[in-house]
């Protein structure tokens, strides 16, 4: 995030778009809610499906799945239009601006209409509620991210902000919140294949240099190495031999996941290291016990860059250990001596080679969490970002155009489906789905259907379905349900027994490498006709 | 805000205008007893505990509610209030069961406090007593109104903070009880199951089902620290007794959450001690997982992996690390990579 | 009602209290035998003309001589004898009449003649279902006038100048309110009128809103002109449906003419009213629960400062006043503040309606100038207790009031004189008892009321009055104890000093002043064992003097547990075992031979 928390309710509008806030980040879902029922704040909703937050939304958009560049442009048309830009902003702070322009020319909300499904005047409205707003805040999550479209759709929603100036300052922002607690420390830790801890690119020499000496090698590989989905290729393509999982779960998690199955299976070698035995474990040839978060100390950066402290309360069961210790083993074991990897002396160095880590130490965590950047004992955080200048010095535009999602609906498989999480559970559900009262809250998977497809299927609610798409089948619970659209299905992806991603495909976007999760095409098979389909 | 100079019990007191009377007492240690008040709640003045005496005022002020203003002069201890104050307890306990030895919430219930704190050992009045079945229609949220004092907190916290409402206010007078529309059990309302109700209730009317007789507060310890399931960060507090996680709390108005969780961040440990952990390493051998030894399994990997950079290469080994893991262990992680096995073939789940 | 004038004019009582006692049928019996006869009048109706103690009431104007009179107790076919022997003949039918206009004297002539009506001036006199009869009388003169040629400074100049306080109860200065509302930052104010009266036994603000709604509205437009609220609300109980259905009728009729909505009176003001249906609530009363209810949550108080002038409605700025108030200042503007100040006391002016119920031998409603004596208003009005029993107490200002004995009937009806006793004006309820009353059953009745009504938010409210009223039913089934009086003297104060709203701050005044002025009960009650006035069921017996009974045996026959005994025509027997003191047999006796005791 930009900006914090506590901005969203210092905010006089904001802007969800691709984020079931309450169900996936409650908490902040709080401070949208009370942004709204205590300030007044004017909440715009650009979602598909009805979620809690439509409640309290003065503006709902609801485009069609994978849409969003289209509908951000046509918002950004009429803010052209009508003049209510920041010219001030795009003047000092901004470049490209001028070719952008000239693109959006492109998306006169008419047009935008057609593409998306809104009502071109709902996105006028919307678009004068966000320009005109003192202080107006964009908030998104894996609605935007998880297309082919992802970069685009989130550098349409940069230009957004830069255009009316709503960057910078207090609540303002583009606030992505990241799906698990540690995404944004396991980024900043490096835990990517193009960059050194704190986002240092692997291919300056410079700082390859630093990190030489630093860790007391001669030579650090400077080629950017592959995506976890291009990991996966190169599995299933026999280049990558050994792979070690740390806590993933991917077989759950990818998509396509009978390419993912068949790759783990090519693999020469496969260590899994994690609590319990998951579904990618179960093709391990070495499954190493870990910790939870309970039985260790460190710390957990969150979506709003706050690193914050873990503690130990109680022992990891048996022979299980730290994940620390376990790699510094198998460190040693490979000729390289990590020393002291106890978690405050890991910070130390962490600290002393990331500059936006530099003043965070576990001295200072005992007391409150820190927001990176940090770079000094003395410096206080930074709760917003981008205030004077932004990263690379002046925000650029880019023009954006819409590209149609990977797969669009056909014959053969005529409705739409996205995925996502539900309040009850998390992500795969290896934890989740092992706490009973969950169990009895939310007991199996189900499949969400418009009224009207689920009676042209001849369905009520409750009947078992086939849900087959070009790479795999599962079959599972009817939900029938006007929270999604007609023509779209929801699917949540925490079931092994009818796991979503057996449905969804491997497109990516090319440049973020991140699958398209939130379109698939999908049929749906009801009755006799299930049984002549073998699912998952 | 306008800063202002008021007097509480003959000190004087610079405080600024957007205080309210508690508030402004607190800051210079001065407590003012209270049961309805919460902090991340609005005042709402019901309970009548923590009135007190303005000059001038046509009289008492619930000091939760009312604001300070230039030149008040507030007494807080005066034996009126102090009379008040116990009255009311009596009247509370005058309807309240005197349990305190098996309730869920001995030790940390506020009118447990109270009537210790004012020498109230029964009630004074007599009359009739509620009798509430009690509310278990749920697996996680347990509600005994016969323990209720209507102080609204679940009420309020339910509409304001999750902005939800599944509670409000049912009958009048002596009748009036919270309630769900209709009496609905909870599943059947829009209930989030996040427990926020639990976490305000001030005595041993709803608690929660999961930490039900795992132990009271004296008897566990409690660990600060950060949840592990979506990036809001809340900080949470592990109840631990006995080595294992009992309940899970959050701090009032501490870290990003304020003190609120959502029903996997406050009934979410049950993963922690569930048989199906881990519990040594295993190997595969004839095509089947089987136990091994710490020294057998970590020399297999290492092994295995330097045969691969051998053979074909470092960028034949892939790394997957974890966004489930801590900065540190994610840090070691892509330094074993790096500088331990030569590859830049480093990845996790972010974008899934 | 013709183009054409006829000779006498019609006026039917159709008020809720004429309706309840059978103004339906008159109202049907007499447009029938219009319709069909020849008889030289025309008909309408009019709200409550205070005689409620005489309903059905219709009043015969002869307008060739300019003469009226007003006949009572009618029914279907007693009206059909007026128009036959009035309106035919030409001869009044004196045992009937109630009031003639050149008689003061005659009949119940000195009701009104002891009356000075400001607030209630057109009610009973002109249609409230048309507009047309109010502006006849005057009517929106006032809030022409205050919108075209008076600021909203002068206007409230004005007010504050009537002394005019407010009539709800706590008798707040109503000019100083508007002017805090006028003062009070904010664009968007909102004006309340409070027609949520709960009092049993009182009923003024619904004879008004019934009988002259469109004073109460030109007060409103007046009030919010005044403060620079655009948008008012009537904050109405539903149980009013005569009164909702003739609001509703004057706002449609306001709207019709313009003088409500966007530049009224041809002005460039705006001003709205939208009605609020209350569900009954007593505690909606009382002003922050009435805000809340209109907003659309559960009808509770909440604690003051901030005061409705500051945060009111949606957190915006509110003035809110009783109907009674509104009604009273068109009247105001018309005449001038200081015509009214003329009236009544140094720190209370004006007028004051009474609704006069219970033991008093004429009920119904009474405005007086403040000042006039409880005696003035309860003899010289109302006209004594009922049946020329003595006079034992009144209870001032309903359930939140106190009852006053007869020593302090010279009491002037002030503010600050009524407070002084420890009772309060309140809305203006005034229930007289007599020596059948048992003052700790009157107290425990109060107390039900208020306890029931409670809205159960704060503590001492909910579980004080609980507690009070279950010491109460104690005393009144003979299982008092001495500490009793002490316990509920105290409790009573703590509950005073600590509840939230006026609700439960005026809850124990009932218990306290009777406590105060009826101690010797109380005592009868816990030491003696002994309801005096023969109302607590535990502590009486039931007597048949043999003397008197004639052995009928109706109570024999209504007795629910075969109580009573005894031949026919001879004198009967009660069992006092079986006797459930349910005094079903003394009500049906025909010689009064059964008494209690």
């Amino acid at each position: 995030m930009t900006n914090s928390f506590d901005d969203l309710e210092k905010a006089d509008c904001i802007l969800v778009i691709g984020s079931n806030t309450t169900e996936n980040h409650p908490i902040t879902g709080i401070r949208i809610k009370r942004a709204v029922m205590k300030n007044n704040c004017t909440l715009i909703l650009a979602e598909p499906r009805h979620i809690r937050l439509c409640y309290y939304a003065s503006i709902w958009m609801r485009q069609r799945p994978g849409t969003d560049v289209a509908l951000l442009n046509g918002m950004m048309h009429v803010i052209l239009e009508e003049e209510l830009a920041d010219e001030e902003f795009i003047k000092e702070r901004t470049e490209g601006f001028e070719e952008f322009k000239e693109m959006i020319k492109d998306y006169p909300p008419e047009k935008v209409s057609e593409i998306t499904g809104v009502d071109a005047d709902t996105i006028r409205e919307a678009a004068r509620a966000y320009a005109s707003a003192k202080s107006a805040a964009i908030v998104y999550s894996m609605g935007i991210t998880q297309h082919v479209t992802g970069v685009d759709n989130v550098l349409s929603l940069a230009n957004l902000a830069m255009l009316t100036g709503n960057i910078g300052r207090e609540g303002t922002g583009v606030n992505p919140l990241r799906g698990q607690n540690n995404v944004q420390g396991a980024c900043d830790m490096g835990g990517l294949p193009n960059v050194f801890p704190g986002y240092q690119p692997v291919d300056n020499p410079e700082v390859r240099k630093k990190f030489e000496k630093a860790w007391g090698v001669d030579y650090l590989p400077g080629a950017p190495g592959l995506t976890l989905m291009e990991m996966m290729e190169g599995a299933y393509k026999g280049k990558i031999k050994a792979m070690y999982i740390m806590g993933e779960n991917p077989i759950l998690s990818d998509p396509d996941i009978q390419h993912v199955k068949e790759a783990m299976e090519k693999l020469e070698f496969l260590v899994v290291q994690d609590i319990y035995l998951t579904e990618t474990a179960e093709y391990a040839d070495v499954v190493l016990p870990a910790t939870c978060f309970a039985e260790k100390e460190g710390t957990f950066t969150n979506t709003e860059r706050r690193v914050q402290r873990v503690r130990k309360a109680v022992s990891p069961p048996g022979q299980a250990r730290e994940d620390s210790w376990i790699v510094a083993e198998i460190s040693r074991r490979l000729g390289y001596d990590m020393g002291d990897v106890e978690a405050s002396a890991v910070m130390k160095e962490i600290a002393s080679l990331t500059p936006s880590y530099a003043g965070i130490s576990y001295q200072r965590l005992e007391e409150k969490g820190i927001q990176w950047p940090c770079t000094s004992e003395d410096h206080p955080g930074t709760p917003i970002l981008h205030t004077e200048k932004f990263t690379r010095g002046k925000g650029l535009f880019h023009a954006v155009a819409y590209r149609p999602p990977a797969e669009e609906v056909d014959d053969e498989f005529p409705l739409l489906l996205t995925t996502g999480r539900l309040l009850t559970h998390y992500h795969t559900g290896t934890m989740t789905r092992r706490i009973e009262p969950f169990n009895q809250l939310v007991p199996h998977n189900r499949v969400w259907i418009n009224p009207r497809d689920a009676e042209q299927y001849g369905l009520s609610g409750g009947e078992e379905v086939v849900v087959e798409s070009r790479r795999g089948a599962i079959r599972l619970e009817a939900r029938v349900t006007d929270f999604v659209p007609p023509g779209v299905l929801f699917i949540p992806f925490h079931f092994a027994e009818s796991p979503a991603n057996a449905l969804t495909g491997t497109a990516l976007d090319p440049v973020a490498k991140i699958p398209e999760f939130k379109v698939s095409a999908v049929r749906l098979v009801v009755g006799k006709e299930m049984k002549k389909i073998s699912v998952v | 805000m306008e800063e202002i100079k008021i007097n509480i019990n003959g000190r004087d007191i610079v405080t600024s205008a957007d205080r309210t009377i508690m508030e402004a007492a607190r800051d210079h240690g001065i407590e003012i007893p209270n049961l309805c008040y919460e902090e991340r709640l609005e005042p709402y003045g019901s309970c009548r505990i923590c009135l007190v005496e303005v000059e001038g005022a046509r009289g008492l002020l619930p000091s939760c509610y009312t604001r300070v203003t230039e030149g008040m002069v507030i007494r807080t201890n005066t034996d009126e209030l102090h009379r008040i104050r116990k009255t009311i307890i009596e009247l509370l306990l005058s309807d309240h069961p005197v349990d305190c030895m098996t309730c869920e919430r001995a030790g940390n219930c506020k009118l447990q406090d109270l009537a210790y704190e004012y020498g109230v050992k029964k009630s004074p009045f007599e009359g009739e007593v509620h009798v509430y079945d009690i509310l278990a229609d749920n697996p996680l949220i347990e509600r005994d109104y016969n323990k209720c004092v209507l102080c609204g907190r679940c009420i309020r916290i339910c509409r304001e903070v999750q902005g939800v409402g599944v509670y409000d206010f049912v009958n009048r007078g002596f009748k009036a009880v919270p309630g769900t529309p209709y009496g609905k059990p909870l599943q059947e309302t829009p209930c989030e199951f996040c427990g926020q109700c639990v976490s305000t209730c001030p005595t041993g009317a709803i608690t929660s089902i999961p930490s039900k007789g795992k132990g009271r507060i004296w008897q566990v310890e409690k660990v600060r620290t950060t949840c592990t399931y979506c990036g809001c960060g809340c900080q949470i507090d592990l109840h631990v007794r006995e080595g294992k996680v009992v309940e899970v709390s959050s701090p009032v108005m501490v870290g990003p959450g304020e003190g609120n969780l959502c029903v996997k961040g406050r009934y979410g440990y049950g993963f922690i001690d569930h048989p199906d952990r881990l519990t040594s390493p295993l190997i595969r051998k004839k095509g089947k997982l089987v136990e091994a030894s710490w020294e057998e399994a970590l020399d297999l990997v290492a092994r295995s992996i330097r045969k691969a950079v051998d053979t074909s290469g470092p960028d034949s080994v892939a790394f997957l690390t974890s966004a489930r893991c801590t900065n540190e262990e994610n840090y070691l992680m892509q330094k074993l990579a790096r500088a331990a096995v030569g590859t830049n073939n480093i990845d996790h789940c972010a974008r899934l | 009602m013709g183009e054409e004038r006829t000779r006498y004019k019609l006026v039917l009582g159709y008020g809720t209290c004429g309706i309840a006692a059978g103004a339906n049928a008159v109202k049907t019996a007499l447009e029938e035998a219009v319709e069909k006869g020849s008889y030289d009048v025309d008909l309408d109706i009019a709200g409550c003309m205070g005689y409620c103690f005489k309903e059905p009431i219709i009043e015969v104007t002869d307008r060739e001589r300019d003469y009226s009179v007003v006949y009572g107790d009618l029914d279907a076919k007693k009206v059909l004898q007026v128009l036959e022997e009035h309106i035919l003949n030409g001869r009044v039918i004196e045992e009937w009449v109630v009031r003639k206009s050149d008689d003061p004297s005659f009949g119940e002539g000195d009701f009104l003649a002891n009356q000075h009506r400001i607030v209630l001036r057109n009610c009973g006199r002109i249609n409230p279902e048309s507009i047309d009869e109010y502006i006849a009388v005057g009517g929106y003169q006032a809030a022409r006038k205050a919108l075209t040629q008076m600021t909203s400074e002068e206007v409230i100049d004005e007010v504050s100048k009537s002394g005019l306080r407010g009539r709800g109860g706590a008798g707040f200065p109503t000019g100083t309110k508007w002017g805090f509302a006028r003062k009070a930052r904010g664009e968007e104010k909102y004006l309340v009128c409070n027609a949520d009266e709960g009092d049993p036994g009182a009923f003024m603000d619904r004879s008004v809103l019934e009988g002259d709604p469109h004073s109460v509205i030109e007060g409103m437009i007046i009030a919010g002109y005044a403060i620079g609220a655009k948008q008012g609300y009537i904050y109405c109980r539903a149980e009013y449906p005569l009164a909702l259905k003739r609001l509703e009728i004057a706002i449609d009729h306001l709207h019709q003419r313009g003088y409500l909505g966007k530049g009224i009176f041809g002005t460039d003001w705006d001003f709205d009213i939208k009605i609020k249906k209350g569900a009954g609530a007593f505690v909606c009363g009382e002003e922050t629960a009435l805000m809340a209810s209109i907003e659309g949550r559960r009808g509770m108080p909440n604690p003051r400062p901030p005061f409705p002038a500051n945060e009111g409605l949606w957190r915006k700025p509110t003035n809110i006043n009783n109907v009674e108030t509104l009604a009273a200042v068109p009247w105001i503007i018309s005449h001038g503040g200081d015509k009214y100040a003329e009236l009544g006391t140094e720190k209370s002016k004006g007028t004051k309606v009474f609704c006069l119920a219970g033991k008093v031998r004429r009920s119904g409603l009474a405005e007086v100038p403040m000042g006039y004596t409880l005696r003035q208003v309860i003899f010289d009005v109302g006209g004594g207790v009922r049946e020329g029993k003595e006079f034992k107490a009144v209870q001032m200002g309903g359930p939140s009031g106190g009852c006053l004995p007869a020593e302090l009937l010279d009491t002037p009806v002030d503010y600050e004189a009524i407070t002084a006793t420890g009772a309060i004006m309140g809305s203006g309820g005034m229930i007289v008892a007599d020596s059948s009353t048992c003052m700790v059953d009157l107290a425990r009745y109060f107390l039900s009321f208020t306890q029931e009504e409670s809205c159960g938010k704060c503590v001492p409210c909910r579980i004080g009055t609980k507690r009070m009223l279950e010491i109460l039913t104690r005393i009144c089934e003979g299982k008092g104890v001495p500490e009793d009086m002490e316990k509920l003297q105290t409790l009573a104060a703590d509950i005073k000093a600590a509840s939230l709203c006026a609700l439960g701050g005026t809850a124990p005044n009932p218990v306290l002043t009777t406590l105060k002025y009826f101690r010797n009960e109380y005592e009868d009650h816990i030491l003696r064992h002994k309801c005096t006035a023969g109302v607590c069921p535990a502590l009486i017996t039931l007597f048949i003097n043999e003397e008197t009974c004639t052995g009928c045996g109706a109570c024999l026959k209504v007795c629910p547990t075969g109580a009573i005994s005894g031949e026919k025509k001879e004198p009967h027997k009660i069992d006092p075992e079986l006797c459930i003191r349910c005094k079903l047999c003394l009500s049906r006796c025909p010689t009064e031979s059964i008494w209690a005791e």
